[in-house]
């Protein structure tokens, strides 16, 4: 009776029948998260319009027509129109492209430079581990919203060098990527010191895996779930650090409209137009907390422990 | 925990240093200088100019620089404002009692929501209560606070005038009337900073409380048939509350940073306006001390984060 346990057929036929891929099955599980799932559907509408947007709405950034100043939307002007008649919708659509791109490239750049140091920190032990984090604490104890400011004092270099939109985009990736790398490298040398005294493995270093090998094929993957989740919320917090800078007027230049600029921009109108500080406003408010939707949606879905 | 203490001030000095370092670096690298517009004066001789430079001694290599910065430093010597012509020192001292009123006032506020509403949230978990809360707090924490700012503005000043949106410091009345108007040009600053902070702590107090609530205690607690209230308050409270208090402590610096941009709004003349001022002017030496001021802040708060958890949480000791 013994020998014909391993060799039963039939519990390998189900074994096979009911696997599933990991990302299936997170899939399967962030279905179920019913806000999330709205969200992911108004950010990917959002995304849609940014980048096919100009496309179908073809009037200029940056046409003038003093004939139709601070109108309230219209059909010529959906989202009507700022202090100098130029056109809101088209305005927003560019914003909301370069919105987008900054959370994007600064939570790549966050996750990037935040994995390679947790990882470096959780597979060296002794003094390369106490180095790394000793500079990972000083740079959580660094003011960030005061060193952000900072760029401002930088943006006539980066202009000189690579031109208005490029050079100020590559500063404020740098510096919101830099400052949001922290939380990660820690979430990441925590789960470093936890896996890589498990059983697979030590099977694995048994068989002779070179320990880039153990990192990149068995450490690494079993590492990213909370690093998925972390990277979501960082793009938003960038969008709102990017959008805060531009509100202070201390992001991007005027003539590049960004969410934040226009924002800025339309203080001043408040009593007249209205509408020109609530569309801007509005658009971030919405990225933000859809992604923030999706966020925590991803949580559950990417937590085997918790039960979905 | 005397020991400990001393150590960690003694980790913490290293780190202030560091700080100071990357600081002061990054104000040297940047290009912009604080005598432009005198340079362009015509009316001030080049000899002036370059006696100017040598006194406050802009030509000097950074690191010697720094060097005089962080002696005079430790002499209690702050620098001088280029632009206002004061000291920094009081500069500062003028700006940090209205940043602080703002602040304290909402974070209190912050306190008085977020811990009724979470605690209630996960006394009845998922009821209709909880979802609404919840729902509330996510929005509230992604609504950016320049956003609600500008809205209160818009709602409470332009459409029923009803509260300025211009924080004055030299109010002209005195007695109770000095009182009402304070008050009154103060709600908007606190309510766009309180309603934030409120928001993300109302989360932490509620997913605290729902992690001791199934701790085994609890089960005790109800089964010797202790009156729920008691329950509640004494045996759940109490131990949910130890991680919000360091939460708490270490959010305090960020608040710091979020009050730059509320104070920005509403022209409170606080020590972020101030920051923002100096960094538009190009005043470096008060730039310096303010992000300085900032950075002591962070590490004190972190300090304080780390004593108040091991006194309140006896299973945790000094080492």
């Amino acid at each position: 009776m013994a020998g014909s346990i391993p060799a039963s057929p039939s519990a390998d036929g189900l074994a096979s029948a009911r696997h599933v891929s990991p990302s299936a099955e997170a899939w399967r599980r962030f279905k179920r998260h019913r806000m999330a799932m709205a969200s992911l559907m108004v950010l990917l509408l959002m995304v849609l319009a940014v980048y096919l947007g100009p496309f179908f709405w073809t009037v200029a950034i940056n046409d003038i027509d003093f004939k139709a100043t601070l109108q309230g939307p219209s059909m010529a002007h959906p989202m009507g129109t700022d202090d100098l008649g130029q056109d809101l919708l088209a305005r927003m659509l560019y914003g909301g492209r370069i919105s987008l791109a900054v959370g994007l490239a600064a939570m790549a750049m966050a996750i990037v430079v935040g994995v390679t140091i947790g990882a470096l920190a959780g597979m060296s032990r002794g003094s390369v581990d106490a180095a790394l984090m000793w500079l990972t604490d000083l740079f959580l104890s660094l003011p960030q919203l005061p060193l952000l400011l900072l760029i401002y004092l930088f943006r006539d270099t980066l202009k000189a060098a690579f031109g208005p939109e490029v050079g100020v985009f590559i500063m404020i990736v740098l510096v919101i990527g830099g400052f949001r790398w922290m939380p990660v490298a820690r979430l990441v040398r925590a789960q470093f010191f936890s896996l890589r005294e498990k059983e697979f493995v030590e099977a694995a270093r048994a068989l002779g895996a070179t320990t880039t090998r153990q990192v990149w094929r068995h450490i690494l993957p079993n590492a990213l779930g909370p690093v998925i989740v972390a990277g979501t919320i960082d793009v938003a917090a960038a969008i709102i650090a990017e959008s805060t800078l531009s509100f202070l007027g201390l992001g991007f230049p005027p003539d590049i409209p960004t969410w934040g600029r226009i924002l800025f921009d339309s203080k001043d109108h408040m009593d007249i137009a209205t509408h020109w500080a609530l569309f801007p406003g509005a658009a971030i408010f919405l990225a933000v907390l859809t992604i923030n939707f999706v966020g925590d949606g991803l949580r559950d879905a990417l937590d085997p422990r918790k039960v979905l | 925990m005397g020991p400990y203490l001393l150590r960690r001030l003694l980790i913490a000095l290293p780190s202030l240093l560091g700080i100071s370092v990357v600081l002061f670096t990054v104000l040297a690298l940047a290009p912009g200088d604080p005598f432009a517009e005198l340079a362009l004066n015509p009316n001030v001789p080049a000899e002036v100019k370059a006696a100017l430079r040598a006194k406050f001694g802009l030509d000097d290599p950074v690191w010697q620089r720094y060097f005089h910065w962080l002696l005079a430093m430790l002499h209690g010597d702050w620098g001088f404002s280029f632009i206002s012509r004061v000291d920094v020192d009081t500069l500062i001292l003028q700006r940090v009692p209205t940043t602080l009123a703002v602040i304290g006032a909402s974070q209190l506020l912050a306190l008085c929501i977020a811990l009724p509403v979470g605690v209630y949230s996960a006394v009845r978990p998922y009821s209709w209560f909880d979802r609404i809360a919840s729902s509330l707090a996510f929005v509230g924490f992604s609504l950016p606070t320049f956003f609600t700012g500008i809205l209160l503005i818009l709602v409470f000043s332009i459409k029923l005038d009803w509260l300025p949106f211009v924080y004055r410091a030299d109010l002209t009345s005195t007695g109770w009337a000095w009182w009402g108007e304070q008050i009154r040009q103060s709600i908007m600053p606190v309510a766009v900073l309180g309603l934030f902070q409120g928001a993300s702590w109302t989360r932490y107090v509620r997913s605290s409380m729902l992690d001791v609530v199934r701790l085994d205690h609890v089960t005790t607690a109800r089964s010797k048939g202790l009156s729920e209230r008691v329950v509640v308050m004494k045996h759940i409270v109490r131990n949910a509350l130890i991680p919000v208090v360091t939460l708490v402590a270490l959010t305090m610096p960020q608040v710091f940073g979020g009050a730059i941009v509320t104070e920005q709004i509403f022209r409170v003349p606080g020590i972020g306006s101030l920051l923002i001022d100096a960094i538009l002017r190009n005043d470096t030496p008060v730039i310096m001390a303010v992000t300085f001021v900032f950075s002591c802040l962070v590490i004190l708060f972190n300090l304080i984060a780390d004593l108040l958890y091991g006194w309140l949480d006896p299973r945790i000791s000094f080492r």
